[in-house]
C-alpha cells in the first residue's frame, strides 16, 4: 500500500462538466476556499482509490492558458508550480475543436496528461463517433470516455490516473506540435540559449518557455528575468525571434501560434471524428428560440426573476417563522433559566437576539441559491446575460452582473455571494461595490417609519425616490469605478451559450449547500463578535440606580409585548390599554436613560458633530451606529430613544408622535432614509464582502467610500433643501 | 469583406481577417475565430446588441462593437 498522496489536478472548457466530475470523485470530502490573494474559488477533494489517497484540485475553467484573465492565470501557476502528478484535461466530446485547444497547450507544457470526453453521450446522440485509441495516439495521451451526469466512466478514470502515475500507461508520450519550417527554427534558437543553463530545463520544459517567449507572454518574461544574466540572453534571443517571424508572416507570432494548433486539432479530428449529418431536430435551439426571442424574450425573463423572489420570500417566510418562533423561544428558555443578570443579558440581547437576526436569512438564502444554481446548470444564465448585456454594458458591467445586482432588493449578502458566477475579477469586485447601493428589504422598515411619519399620503411615492436614488448611485459609481479604479482591461464580452441541459439534483444540492455553508461557518464568527460588541457598548457601563429597572423591565418586556399586542388589536378593553401604556412608557424611559448613559450613548453625543452638518441629533447618531449591525435595528434604536418603547414597529403610532415631537423635519427625515440608503449595508453584508474579495483592503474601501458617499449625499440633501427653502 | 456586425440572422460566412488589438484577437482566435473558420448568425439579442453566433459547432456570444472587428466573407445562402 502506497501512503503517499496523489495530486491530480482537473482542467478543462468552462461547460465541459468538469464540477459535475469534479462532485461524482469527490462527494462530499471537498473543501472550497479561494485560491491566495485572488477571489477565484478554490475547490479540494480526496478521492481513495486502491488503497491510493489522491487530492484532486479543481482548477478553474478556462479555455486556453494564455494568462490573460486571472483564471487562467491561477490554473497556470498551479501547473507550473505546484507540478501536480497527472492532469486531467475534461473535454466536450460533442465540442472537440474548441476544447482540444486546451489539451494542446497542456501537451506543450509537457505535463503528464489525460484526456476525459465527457458528455460522450450527447456526442454520440448527435451523430458524432469518436475513434478515441486513435485520437490518444495522434495526441500521446490516454483517453477515457465518461458520462459525468450519469456517474459514469469514474473508475476507469482513476485507473488511468494511477496507470499514468506508476508509468504503466502505453499511451503516453511526448509528441511535438509542428508549428512549420520557419516557426521551429526560431523555437530551436531559443531554445539553444536556454540549454546554456541545464538548471532551467529541469525546472520547465524548454520547448514550453520558447512557445511562451515567442507569444510574447508577460508572466513567463518575468519569470525569464529572474533567472539572471541568462534570462536576459533569452528575451534577447527572443525579441529577435519575434522580430524575424512579423517579417516572414506578416503577422504577429502568437497569432500564428493558434492558428497552427488549430490547424494540428482540425488535422486530427479528420481522423478520428466522424459526423453522420443525419440532421437531428435540435432541442435546445427550438427552446433558445424561444427564451431569447426578440419579443417574449424579456416577459420570460421578467417571469423568471419574479418566480424566483417569489419562491425565497414567499415560501421562505414560514421556515423564517420556525426559526424566529425558536430563537424566540431559545430567548424564553435561557431567561427562565438563568437569574438575571449580566450573564442572561449576554445571552438572551447579546448573542441569541444578535446571532438569531441573521440565522433568520438562512431558508432565503438556501432557496435564492437553489434557484441561481438552476440557471446556471441549465443554461439559462448565459441566455439571461445574453438579452441584458446591452442593459449592463452601460455602467460597464457585464450581462451576468444583473442578477447579483437585482438580488440586492431581497438582501445584499446573498446578492454579493451570487458575483461568483461572474468570470472576470474585474466584474465580480465591481458588482460587490455597488451591490450595497441596491435598496435590501431591511430597510425599507426604516423608509415606511419616517416616509410614513413625515411625508403622510406621499410616502410611497418618498420611498420610491429613494430607491430610484439607490439604483442612479449605483449606475454612477460604476460608471465611476469603471473609468477610474478599473480602468483598461475590460475583457473581450466573447461568452459561450451552451446548449440547455437538465441539471442533476446532486450537483443542484452540492451548489447550494456549497455557498450556504460558507454563510453558515464564516457569518456565525462575525456575526457573534459584532452582536457582542454592540450589546456590551449599549450594557455598559452599568449604573446602580437604573439597575433595578433593568430588572423590572427584562421580566416585563415579553408579557407587555404579548399585552400590547393583544390590545392593539382587539381594543376592546380600553382600561387594559391604559394600562400597558403607562407601563410601557415607564420601561421605555428607563431604557432610554440606560442606553444615553452607555458607550454606545457617549458615542453617539462624541459622533453627532459630525453628523450635526446633515441635522442629525445624538439619537439619530447612535440609532445609525447601531444601524451597522442590521438595518432594521435602526427603527428599534429610535423606538427606544424617542421613548416609545423598544417593541415598536415601523407602523407604531407612539413613535410617529415622537419623532414629530421631536423637532424632526420631513427634510430631516429625507435626509436619514439617504443616509440609511447609502452607507455601511450591515455587519453580515460587510462580512460577505470580506470573504468574497478575499482582502480587507477592498472591504476597507467598501466601507470607507459608502461612508463618505451618504455623508456627502446627504449633506448635498439637507444644506441643498434647506436653501430651497424646505426645511 | 464586410464585417460581421453587418450580417442578418441566418447568414453565414467565412473569417478573413481579424483587427483590433493584440488581446481581443488572441482571446477570439483561442475561441475557435480563426481565418477561414465558417460563422452561422443564429441570431440577435432583443436589444439587438449582443450578437448570438455558430462556430466550429458551439454558439458564442459577441458584442457589436467586438464583431464589427471580425472582416468576412459572405457564403451563398444553403437551400433549407
Amino acid at each position: 500500500m502506497k501512503k503517499e498522496t496523489i495530486t491530480v489536478a482537473l482542467t478543462g472548457n468552462p461547460n465541459s462538466g468538469k464540477t459535475t466530475i469534479f462532485n461524482n470523485l469527490t462527494g462530499t470530502r471537498q473543501h472550497v476556499g479561494n485560491w491566495p490573494g485572488v477571489t477565484v474559488e478554490k475547490k479540494m477533494g480526496t478521492v481513495l482509490h486502491n488503497d491510493h489517497r489522491l487530492q484532486v484540485v479543481d482548477l478553474p475553467g478556462t479555455y486556453s492558458l494564455t494568462a490573460y484573465s486571472i483564471e487562467e492565470i491561477v490554473a497556470r501557476s498551479f501547473l507550473v508550480d505546484s507540478k501536480p502528478d497527472v492532469v486531467v484535461d475534461i473535454v466536450d466530446a460533442s465540442n472537440l475543436e474548441r476544447n482540444l485547444y486546451l489539451a494542446t497547450q497542456l501537451i506543450e507544457m509537457g505535463v503528464k496528461l489525460i484526456l476525459a470526453l465527457n458528455m460522450a453521450d450527447v456526442a454520440q446522440s448527435r451523430g458524432h463517433q469518436i475513434d478515441a485509441e486513435s485520437l490518444g495516439t495522434l495526441l500521446g495521451v490516454p483517453v477515457v470516455f465518461t458520462i459525468g451526469t450519469k456517474n459514469q466512466g469514474m473508475k476507469e478514470l482513476l485507473d488511468k490516473v494511477l496507470e499514468v502515475v506508476e508509468d504503466r500507461d502505453t499511451v503516453s508520450r511526448h509528441i511535438h506540435i509542428s508549428y512549420g519550417h520557419e516557426m521551429e527554427k526560431e523555437i530551436k534558437k531559443i531554445q539553444d540559449v536556454i540549454w546554456k543553463d541545464p538548471s532551467v530545463g529541469e525546472r520547465f520544459s524548454t520547448r514550453w518557455l520558447a512557445v511562451k517567449l515567442l507569444e510574447n507572454d508577460a508572466a513567463v518574461q518575468e519569470r525569464v528575468r529572474s533567472f539572471g544574466e541568462i534570462g536576459e540572453e533569452i528575451l534577447a534571443q527572443a525579441e529577435a525571434s519575434r522580430e524575424r517571424l512579423v517579417e516572414f508572416y506578416k503577422d504577429d507570432a502568437e497569432m500564428v501560434l493558434t492558428d497552427q494548433r488549430y490547424g494540428f486539432i482540425g488535422g486530427a479530428l479528420k481522423e478520428v471524428l466522424k459526423v453522420s449529418t443525419k440532421s437531428k431536430l435540435d432541442l435546445s435551439r427550438q427552446v433558445d428560440l424561444f427564451l431569447t426571442n426578440r419579443i417574449l424574450g424579456f416577459p420570460v425573463f421578467i417571469f423568471f426573476i419574479w418566480a424566483m423572489f417569489q419562491l425565497t420570500f414567499t415560501v421562505g417566510a414560514y421556515p423564517m417563522e420556525w426559526i424566529d418562533a425558536g430563537v424566540t423561544w431559545l430567548g424564553a428558555v435561557v431567561t427562565a433559566l438563568l437569574p438575571a443578570g449580566l450573564l442572561q443579558d449576554l445571552l438572551v440581547n447579546g448573542i441569541i437576539a444578535g446571532v438569531g437576526s441573521v440565522i433568520i436569512f438562512l431558508p432565503n438564502i438556501l432557496i435564492l441559491f437553489f434557484c441561481i444554481a438552476v440557471f446556471e446548470d441549465t443554461g439559462y444564465l448565459a441566455r439571461a446575460a445574453f438579452i441584458m448585456d446591452r442593459v449592463m454594458h452601460v455602467i460597464g458591467l457585464h450581462g451576468k452582473s444583473f442578477i447579483p445586482l437585482l438580488m440586492g432588493f431581497g438582501c445584499n449578502a446573498p446578492a454579493i455571494m451570487a458575483t461568483r458566477t461572474l468570470e472576470s475579477e474585474r466584474d465580480r469586485l465591481l458588482s460587490i461595490l455597488i451591490n450595497p447601493l441596491i435598496s435590501c428589504s431591511a430597510r425599507l422598515p426604516v423608509y415606511i417609519l419616517l416616509a410614513g411619519t413625515f411625508f403622510g399620503a406621499s410616502a410611497g411615492n418618498v420611498i420610491f425616490s429613494i430607491y430610484g436614488l439607490g439604483i442612479a448611485l449605483a449606475i454612477a459609481m460604476g460608471k465611476l469605478f469603471s473609468v477610474t479604479l478599473f480602468r483598461g482591461d475590460i475583457a473581450p464580452f466573447v461568452m459561450e451559450l451552451p446548449p440547455y441541459r437538465a441539471p442533476t439534483l446532486k450537483s443542484l444540492l452540492i451548489h447550494m449547500w456549497d455557498r450556504s455553508q460558507i454563510f453558515l461557518r464564516k457569518m456565525s464568527g462575525v456575526i457573534l463578535v459584532g452582536s457582542i460588541l454592540v450589546w456590551v457598548l449599549s450594557s455598559f457601563p452599568r449604573s446602580p440606580d437604573l439597575l433595578r429597572g433593568q430588572a423590572v423591565e427584562t421580566g416585563a418586556t415579553s408579557a407587555t409585548q404579548e399585552r400590547v399586542l393583544t390590545a392593539a388589536e382587539s381594543q376592546r378593553s380600553a382600561s387594559a390599554s391604559m394600562v400597558d401604556e403607562n407601563l410601557k412608557s415607564s420601561v421605555a424611559n428607563i431604557e432610554m436613560a440606560r442606553l444615553e448613559n452607555s458607550f454606545l450613548g457617549r458615542l453617539g453625543h462624541f459622533i453627532q458633530p459630525i453628523f450635526a452638518p446633515l441635522g442629525f441629533d445624538w439619537r439619530t447618531s447612535v440609532a445609525v451606529l447601531t444601524g451597522f449591525v442590521a438595518k432594521e435595528i435602526v427603527v428599534s434604536t429610535l423606538g427606544v430613544l424617542y421613548a416609545a418603547g423598544a417593541d415598536v414597529n415601523e407602523e407604531s403610532e407612539a413613535l410617529r408622535r415622537s419623532l414629530r415631537a421631536s423637532g424632526m423635519t420631513a427634510l430631516g427625515a429625507y435626509t436619514l432614509m439617504a443616509f440609511v440608503l447609502i452607507y455601511i449595508p450591515c455587519l453580515a453584508t460587510v462580512a460577505v464582502i470580506r470573504r468574497e474579495t478575499n482582502s480587507w483592503k477592498w472591504t476597507g474601501f467598501s466601507i470607507g467610500y459608502s461612508l463618505v458617499l451618504a455623508w456627502m449625499v446627504s449633506f448635498l440633501i439637507y444644506q441643498g433643501g434647506k436653501i430651497a427653502g424646505l426645511g | 469583406m464586410i464585417p460581421l456586425s453587418e450580417f442578418k440572422e441566418g447568414e453565414r460566412g467565412v473569417i478573413r481577417q481579424l483587427n483590433g488589438s493584440g488581446t481581443f484577437r488572441k482571446r477570439l482566435q483561442e475561441m475557435g475565430f480563426i481565418r477561414g473558420s465558417e460563422v452561422f448568425v443564429e441570431k440577435y439579442a432583443p436589444l439587438r446588441d449582443p450578437i448570438e453566433l455558430v462556430i466550429k459547432g458551439y454558439h458564442v456570444s459577441l458584442r457589436m462593437d467586438e464583431a464589427s472587428q471580425i472582416m468576412m466573407e459572405k457564403l451563398e445562402q444553403e437551400q433549407k
